[in-house]
Formats: C-alpha cells, sequence, structure tokens
C-alpha cells in the first residue's frame, strides 16, 4: 500500500495515495474532473487539457489527468481561470470539427454553456470519409487527436504500431506509414482504435452503412457477392 | 449516429480467450460491437473476429428453413451413393442440371417434418442395428447446455458413447498426457496470470492469431513487466519480435528438445528437489532415461544449436514463475501425447506448477472446447470427466437420467475420426453432427469424403450448408451464439453467459431447443418401454430454460456446482467452483494433483510418420489466420473472408528460388493423398525446407494433403507434418485466380 497523503480540493480536505493522479484523486472522492482524451485503458498524455485544474502556488493551469497529488496541494477543479479555459477548449475544438457525434463532449459544452460562434473565423478541419478496408472506416473531420487509437494501436494494447500522428501543427492528422490504405499496414483490423475512439471519427463499417441509409438486409447481401468464387459456383451441381 | 435498440453483453463466440462482448442491436442487427474495459478476461480489447466478425448471422446463405432430401420427403428409396450438394431447391421445384439425382434435392420443409423423419430414421436404424450403429458429434462452438443435451441424448436414449467433437483434432494428446502425468487436463492458470511470470515458454502456438488476446498480454507481460519469453516454434511467428530467445526447431522433434532441457536442467542441479520430492514419482528411473537426451543429441535432430538449447533450459529452469503456453504444434502430431508429456516434465523438474502464474497452459482453440469436454462430449467419459466404463460413474448417470440399472453402456466409444472410419455396412451407419465440418477438419479429406458416402443417414444440426453438411439427409437450421442463451467455458476454465441479442432468423431454433424436441420425438418412438429390458420412459426433455439443463448437469458434475446463472451474470466463475459460496479456482494444484502425485513417463524420439523424402521434398505444416476460424463456416461466409479470401501456400526464399518459385505464383501443392493448388507466398516466416499452409479454405483445403496417422495414445492426427512436393502451376488452375490477398502485415 502507498502511503496516504492529505490535500484539499475545492476546500475539502481529502486523504489519498501517494502517487495518484490529481484525476484520480477526485474521482475517488466523488469530484468530477471533465476529461477527453482522457481513457481507463490507455497511458494518460494531457494533450487535451480538458482536466486542468487550478493548484496554489503553480504558475498555470495543471492537466490533473498527469500531475500527481502532492501533501498539502490546494487544488481547485472549478475556478473562474479553470472554467474559463475549458470553455474555450471546447469552443476551438467545435469551431474547427465535427463533434455531432461526440455525445460526452456535447454534454460538457451544454455545461460550460460554450459559445457556438465564438471563433466564426476558424478553418475547419475537413478530410474525406476513409473507407479503404472491409472492418471500420475513418473520418477524420471528427478527429480531435485525442491520441487513444494511436496509443492502443502500440503499447497501450496491441503493439502493432499502425498508424501514428501524421504532418504538423494544424496540418496534424492520425495516419499510416506513408499514407497506405489499412489493409497495406501492419494493421491486424482489430478495431482497438475503434473502441477507444471518443468521436465516432472511427466506426464500424457496418454501423456507417446502416447511417448512410442502408438496410441491414443490403448490408448482408454486400459482404458476399463482391468476387465470384469458384467454390461458390460448385454449389450448383 | 446510430442509437442501438440494446445493447447485450455476451461471451464470443470465437477463440478459447472467451472474450466479454456487448452487441449493439438496432432492428435485430447487430451493426457494433465493444467490450467492457473492465472486463477480466480481455479488458477491452477484441481482434478482428471479435470485433467484426458477426455478418455471417445475417448472410443470405444462412439456412433458416429446415431441410430434407426429397427422397424422404416423397418416401423414395434412397438415391444410389451418397453426393456433397450444396444447392436448395426454389419453391420445391427441381433442380436443373443436377449432377445427380433429383431424389438428391433439399427441399424445404417445416419443423415437424424434419424432425419426424429424423426420429423416424434414427429409431429405424437403432432398433435394427443397435448401439454401435448410432454416433454423434457433439460442438466446441455450442454452448454447454446444447452439449450435454447431445450426449445425454446418444447416451441415454440410444445407449451408446459414439460420442466425440473436435477436441480430438486438437488437444487430445494434451489432454490424455495430462490426465496421465496429473489426472486434469485443463490449464493450471488463467492466461491473464501471464504477466505473474518472469520466464515463460510458448511452444507450437502461434498465439498472436490464434488467441490474439493472450498474445496482448503475453506481450504487456515482455513489455511492461520485464517477463522473458522463449518461443519454441519452426515459424517465424509474430511472438518471435517480443522474445528473449527463438529455438526454431525442426518439425515433430519437441520430445528429444524439450528432453535436452530436462537433461540440461537434471546435469546442471537445477531442479527442485523439495517439488520433486513432495508431488511427484518416478524421477529416478526418468533421469536414467534422460541420459541419451543430450543437447548435442536434440541439435543433430532439432536444428537447434545445443548452447541455445542449455540457456533456453537455465532461463526457464531458474525463473522464479516459469509457465508453459502451449497449442497445436505439440499435440497435433502422431507423437502428441509424447510431447506434451515432455513439457510436463519441465514444470515436474523445477515445480513451475501450482502457483499464481506458473504453470502447464494447453491454450484451448474453441470458444467452448474446454466446456463441450467438460460436458462430457466425448467416447470415454461422462460429464466431469467420469470414465464411462466406471461403474459408480455409470450409475451415477443412470439414476439422474431415471435409466434403468446397467441401462447406460459402460463400454468406450468411438473417437472423432474412428466414427468416421467406421462408417460402413456393420458398423456406424446414423451420424448426427451438431455444428460441426469434417469435411474440413479431418485428415487426409479424399478419405474422410468416401467416409462420408458410406453413412446410411446423415443429419447436420448447423447454420450453413458447410462441406459436410452438403452429404446429409436432414439440415436442422440452429442459430449462431446471439440468438440463444447459454453457457461457454473458456480456455481459463471461466463459464460465462451467452445471450441472446435478437430473435432467430426465419425458423431457425436454439440448438437446445431442437434437440429437446428431437429427444421428445426419439422417446415416443422408442417406447413402449420394453419390459424384458425394463427399459424405463428416461430422462427429462421439458426444459424451461438452458439453464435448469446445467443445473441437472451441475448435480452430478463437482466442478460446476457452485454455478448459477445469478451468480454469472456479471463476471464468470472459474471451475473447479465446488458449492454455491465458493468463489472459483483461478490456480489449480497449489498443494496436490488430481492424480496424488505427478508421474514422470519414460520418453522416447519417434520420427514424424512421414518425412521428406526426393520424391516429396517439403514437410508440409498446417495451421489457421487471424482472419478465419477452422472450417471456415462462419468466417468464410463473412467481411473476414475480404480481408483474407484465399489460401496460400509460405515458403521460404531460399526453396522458392531453388524450385524456381516466386511471390504470388500459382503453385501445385501434392502430397501422397492428394493435391491443391493455390498461390505460394515467399516468406522468412517458414523455415527451409517447410511450407504451411492455413487449413480454412475449402477450394485449396490442406487436409486433403494431411496424413492420417494417428498418435497411439490420444487418437488424434498428424496435422502437423506431411511429405509434400511443390512445382508451379498456372494461373487458371486456381479456384480463384481473381482474388489475392493483400495485406501488409504478412
Amino acid at each position: 500500500m502507498a502511503d496516504k497523503i492529505s490535500l484539499v480540493i475545492d476546500g475539502q480536505e481529502l486523504s489519498t495515495e501517494q502517487g495518484k493522479t490529481l484525476l484520480d484523486a477526485a474521482r475517488d472522492n466523488g469530484i468530477d474532473v471533465p476529461t477527453i482524451c482522457y481513457h481507463d485503458a490507455t497511458t494518460a498524455n494531457g494533450l487535451c487539457r480538458m482536466c486542468v485544474v487550478e493548484v496554489e502556488g503553480m504558475r498555470v493551469l495543471q492537466p490533473a489527468c498527469i500531475v500527481q497529488s502532492g501533501a498539502g496541494m490546494k487544488v481547485q477543479t472549478r475556478s473562474e481561470k479553470v472554467i474559463r479555459s475549458r470553455k474555450t477548449i471546447l469552443e476551438m475544438l467545435d469551431s474547427t470539427m465535427d463533434l455531432s457525434e461526440a455525445a460526452e463532449i456535447q454534454v460538457m459544452m451544454q455545461d460550460y454553456s460554450t459559445e457556438p460562434n465564438r471563433f466564426p473565423d476558424a478553418v475547419r478541419r475537413e478530410s474525406e470519409v476513409k473507407d479503404d478496408n472491409p472492418m471500420y472506416v475513418r473520418d477524420y473531420s471528427k478527429c480531435l487527436l485525442c491520441w487513444r487509437c494511436v496509443q492502443v494501436c502500440a503499447e497501450d494494447a496491441q503493439y502493432t504500431f499502425a498508424i501514428n500522428f501524421d504532418g504538423r501543427g494544424f496540418e496534424t492528422q492520425i495516419g499510416t506509414f506513408f499514407d497506405k490504405a489499412i489493409p497495406e499496414t501492419s494493421c491486424v483490423l482489430c478495431g482497438q482504435c475503434v473502441g477507444v475512439c471518443p468521436t465516432g471519427a472511427l466506426k464500424p463499417k457496418r454501423e456507417y452503412l446502416l447511417e448512410q441509409g442502408m438496410s441491414p438486409s443490403e448490408i448482408s447481401v454486400m459482404n458476399t457477392g463482391r468476387k465470384k468464387r469458384k467454390n461458390v459456383e460448385r454449389s450448383n451441381v | 449516429m446510430i442509437k442501438p435498440d440494446r445493447i447485450v453483453t455476451t461471451t464470443c463466440p470465437y477463440c478459447g480467450v472467451g472474450c466479454n462482448l456487448e452487441l449493439h442491436v438496432k432492428d435485430d442487427f447487430i451493426f457494433k460491437v465493444t467490450s467492457p474495459f473492465d472486463s477480466p478476461v480481455n479488458h477491452g480489447n477484441l481482434c478482428v473476429k471479435g470485433r467484426f466478425g458477426y455478418d455471417y448471422i445475417y448472410h443470405p446463405k444462412r439456412v433458416t428453413t429446415p431441410l430434407v432430401r426429397r427422397y424422404l420427403l416423397e418416401k423414395k428409396p434412397k438415391p444410389e451413393g451418397r453426393e456433397q450438394v450444396f444447392a436448395v431447391s426454389k419453391n420445391g421445384k427441381t433442380i436443373e442440371h443436377s449432377k445427380v439425382s433429383n431424389d438428391w434435392d433439399w427441399v424445404e420443409t417445416d419443423w415437424d417434418t424434419a424432425l419426424n423423419i429424423t426420429a423416424d430414421k434414427l429409431v429405424e436404424i437403432y432398433k435394427r442395428d443397435g448401439s454401435d450403429a448410432m454416433a454423434v458429434y457433439c460442438c466446441a462452438k455450442a454452448t454447454n447446455e446444447d452439449n450435454y443435451l447431445l450426449q445425454k441424448m446418444w447416451r441415454s436414449l440410444f445407449r451408446t458413447n459414439n460420442v466425440d467433437h473436435c477436441t480430438r483434432l486438437c488437444h487430445a494428446g494434451s489432454v490424455v498426457a495430462l490426465q496421465k502425468a496429473i489426472g486434469s487436463s485443463a490449464m493450471s492458470n488463467t492466461a491473464s496470470q501471464v504477466i505473474m511470470n518472469d520466464v515463460f515458454i510458448v511452444t507450437g502456438s502461434n498465439t498472436g492469431e490464434n488467441h490474439p488476446i493472450i498474445a496482448l498480454q503475453m506481450k504487456e507481460a515482455v513489455q511492461k513487466y520485464g517477463a522473458k519469453m522463449i518461443v519454441i516454434d519452426p515459424r517465424r511467428i509474430d511472438l518471435v519480435d517480443f522474445a528473449e530467445m527463438w529455438l526454431q526447431l525442426k518439425v515433430g522433434t519437441n520430445v528429444p528438445l524439450f528432453s535436452a532441457m530436462a537433461h540440461v536442467i537434471v546435469k546442471e542441479n537445477l531442479i527442485n528437489h523439495d517439488f520433486i520430492a513432495r508431488r511427484t514419482e518416478g524421477y529416478q528411473d526418468f533421469v536414467e532415461s534422460l541420459e541419451k537426451f543430450t543437447p548435442e543429441y536434440a541439435e543433430e535432430l532439432s536444428g537447434v544449436p545445443a548452447e541455445d538449447i542449455r540457456k533456453a533450459a537455465r532461463m526457464y529452469a531458474t525463473a522464479k514463475n516459469g509457465a508453459i503456453y502451449w497449442g497445436m504444434g505439440i499435440s497435433q502430431l502422431s507423437h502428441g501425447t509424447a510431447s506434451a508429456m515432455a513439457l510436463i516434465h519441465l514444470a515436474f523438474l523445477t515445480g513451475h506448477i501450482g502457483r499464481d502464474g506458473t504453470g502447464l497452459n494447453p491454450l484451448r482453440g474453441q470458444n467452448n472446447v474446454q466446456g463441450a469436454s467438460d460436458m462430457g462430449s466425448m467416447p470415454f467419459h461422462y460429464p466431469g470427466y467420469m470414465r464411462v466404463d466406471n461403474e459408480a460413474n455409470a450409475e451415477k448417470w443412470e439414476k439422474t437420467w431415471n435409466i434403468e440399472p446397467g441401462g447406460l453402456s459402460r463400454k468406450l466409444g468411438l473417437t472423432t475420426t474412428e466414427i468416421l472410419g467406421h462408417a460402413h455396412e456393420g458398423g456406424v451407419r446414423a451420424l448426427f453432427i451438431m455444428g460441426e465440418n469434417p469435411m474440413m477438419s479431418e485428415p487426409n479429406l479424399n478419405e474422410t469424403r468416401k467416409h462420408m458416402t458410406h453413412l446410411e443417414f446423415l443429419v447436420a444440426q448447423d447454420l450453413f450448408i458447410n462441406e459436410s453438411g452438403a452429404f446429409a439427409d436432414v439440415f436442422l437450421p440452429a442459430t449462431p451464439f446471439a440468438e440463444k442463451d447459454g453457457t461457454f467455458t473458456n480456455t481459463d476454465r471461466r463459464v460465462q453467459r451467452v445471450r441472446t441479442a435478437h430473435p432467430p432468423r426465419g425458423l431457425a431454433r436454439a440448438d437446445w431447443n431442437i434437440l429437446c424436441d428431437l429427444a421428445t420425438r426419439l422417446e415416443v418412438r422408442l417406447g413402449p418401454f420394453d419390459g424384458a429390458q425394463g427399459r424405463r420412459a428416461s430422462a427429462k426433455w421439458d426444459y424451461a430454460n438452458p439453464e435448469e439443463i446445467l443445473r441437472e448437469m451441475a448435480s452430478v458434475n463437482k466442478d460446476y456446482a457452485g454455478v448459477t446463472y445469478e451468480r454469472i451474470e456479471k463476471v464468470g466463475l472459474i471451475y473447479p467452483v465446488p458449492d454455491m459460496d465458493h468463489p472459483g479456482t483461478p490456480t489449480l494444484f497449489t498443494e496436490t494433483f488430481p492424480s496424488g502425485r505427478g508421474k514422470f513417463h519414460l520418453l522416447d524420439y519417434v520420427p514424424v510418420m512421414e518425412q521428406a523424402d526426393d520424391e516429396y521434398p517439403f514437410v508440409l505444416t498446417t495451421g489457421r489466420l487471424l482472419e478465419h476460424w477452422h472450417g471456415g463456416t462462419m468466417t468464410r461466409n463473412s467481411a473476414l473472408n475480404e480481408a483474407y479470401p484465399e489460401a496460400r501456400v509460405e515458403m521460404h526464399p531460399a526453396d522458392a528460388e531453388m524450385h524456381g518459385i516466386t511471390n504470388n505464383m500459382p503453385v501445385r501443392v501434392t502430397s501422397r493423398r492428394g493435391e491443391i493448388v493455390l498461390r505460394a507466398t515467399v516468406t522468412e516466416k517458414t523455415s527451409v525446407g517447410v511450407v504451411f499452409i492455413p487449413w480454412h479454405f475449402a477450394e485449396a483445403a490442406a487436409n486433403l494433403l494431411t496424413n492420417d496417422a494417428l498418435d497411439p495414445q490420444a487418437l488424434i492426427p498428424e496435422f502437423k507434418a506431411c511429405a509434400v512436393q511443390v512445382f508451379p502451376a498456372r494461373e487458371d488452375e486456381l479456384a480463384n485466380p481473381e482474388v489475392e490477398v493483400r495485406r501488409g502485415r504478412y
């Protein structure tokens, strides 16, 4: 058992274990801190900054998902500065990408009363839907670069390393090596990436086809007739 | 965004890992599958089959109406010669251009007709030829309840032990070895305990493709927990990239290699004296028998440098926690039992068994092969591994099934391979196949084909008319895992729930439900109960639900005594669960073995039955692919087939160059038993002199080539080694020249 320490979060004196992050310390004690890129099954990287909190004595806001609790820390999870920061993050995301299927983020936008048109001049990150394999589609217009998919493809689950960040700055996207189609990469089509995607950027092909208005029976036929095989013909003896 | 009508938690129907699933259902269609991240089995991770491979449920070729051959419907004599015919006649019309008699057309019918015909024929044959004429293949993909019922039917109604399933073709060698050595054949630990080891051996298992989620845990053990993995395999499987050592042995040299490791462990005094003294017997004789297995001798046979053998032996023996994981590469040999035994000896010598993490782990292949075996779907055992030739066992089941004393057969039944081998006049006449596909999974399929044609009456209960069902007289449309309730037991021995996600398609019915109905009809026809033999109206068949079936089984099978649906509602229980308060048993053999002491056995090196020679210069070894499942009944009828649509033979670049073969070239692979044409993959994944073919593809079925030589103890065929020739072929000789795998990972 790790040593117990005490700290103050939102005015409450709490006890937690040495080494726990501020996020875990808060959540263990029933204090909600919103997160976007964070996922229990992946390594926290503090990318999205939604979980920032104000820690007394620290110059800037701290990402709760990676900062460890310290004895005597004084933490505010909903100070004005924190709320302004979170709200801005949500508004920036909303102005540059398609959040229509990010149910959790939509709830956060309501919680933080975001302005829909805060950044009217923002350029939206748009790209074509990539439908290059039989199992899942990739719509990077919906991608907020949380990095979960890259992590589960790598050391957080699959050890396959088929995808990573591609490009720099605003141009950054999730991509494959040399932008190869998924079947030609080291991808094993496990779909761990689909399982952790928070925004619907990655989704099973069947779900995508249903959304496109195909009926279950049309989808079922689709998988069968692509290539007529001799062993099928054999059945017409 | 599609909002699901419901999300149903259940267990994956593919491999033995038993991943937990959430099926997202809209309009009775599974459009998405997720997995709970708090699952103790797979921690939210799935493989391509588990996450995407469900569209076979909705495939237009799935049969959802009972089918019978026209001759049965029109009460004509059976046409001469059973043929493999897939096509179903439309609206009862005759099939044009049929190569065989139209009396052999499949005709759609109703359940009453199909089941009455089935019951009539089965009883007719039973009354005429007796118990030995009846046989049944249970199914490692069906639920525990389905399997329990089916073996109960054949045992209690037809009084035969001719009951088996595909476990015979996969881990029979391991099961027999473990039974002889320690008296239990399941994995000693759970797969997720692999991270508790500091050294573990993976041998004869392409875990990355066949148990993908266990492979993730193995990689995690290496990468995050600092464990050392020793891979012993003729192929450069993906785990090799993570291994501390890779011993690339020649096919079929397991016994000398493992015995040489034992030799080193003994000679260098790395043995666990205390464990050997307290827990084993036969050590002295065993040590003497090891004399000849020097690392140098093993090097000569296996091609693995003696120094590597020493290093691997020391690494495993000096580990704090060491474990062994193995697969078909150990058991599917004519000396499969000896192979597994040689591994067991390593655990005995070092005491690496009976603690969390350490142990002996034969990775079970099918989602429910452990369960089907536990349910007594085997010719020598009732449920709970109770021998059928033991009087007390038989009496217990007679009581449970309400059978007159002495009514159950005490005679050992025929195994899977023997059942078909006995398909002739005076032998097996009627065969019932639930969900299996022997016409893909048996060795030497040309021979199997002959046996299939010699049956008098064949019933297939399945989803599709597969290569075996195409020989049947009656087809009973059953349901996949998503259309029924029940339980699967995974390779960890964890009993988990299977739940209905949506109603059956068409007229299809859950297997247990069909079986109850058929059993009732059989019972009526078998009666009135013959006073002379004292035969009684036997067991119960009117189960209200699958749980009732499980509870009946658990009333005698002590391992499952404490398993109820309520207790496994959220998380499965790991058997043995001896009572209602017992929390389950993740680690076996902590104090003792079921047989008391572990027994050392003396082993000899026996080469594979058919070795490469001048005429057939390559060794063929068979195996599986990530995207496909066994005989392909499910995955070949799924988008998975688009991901990997064709059979290919792997060949080493050195061999390929010598024989003028290049990557993608069509080649003809010929053994003494058959030939197939398929494309070559030239790759260093296989070793020089060894070619590899996955056996999922009917159009280039690897099992046309394989050798049906059997292990004398386990009767498992030698799938892993036979001799073949490989020559270039023409494009137009390929079954589907236009189809080509384009995948980066191969």
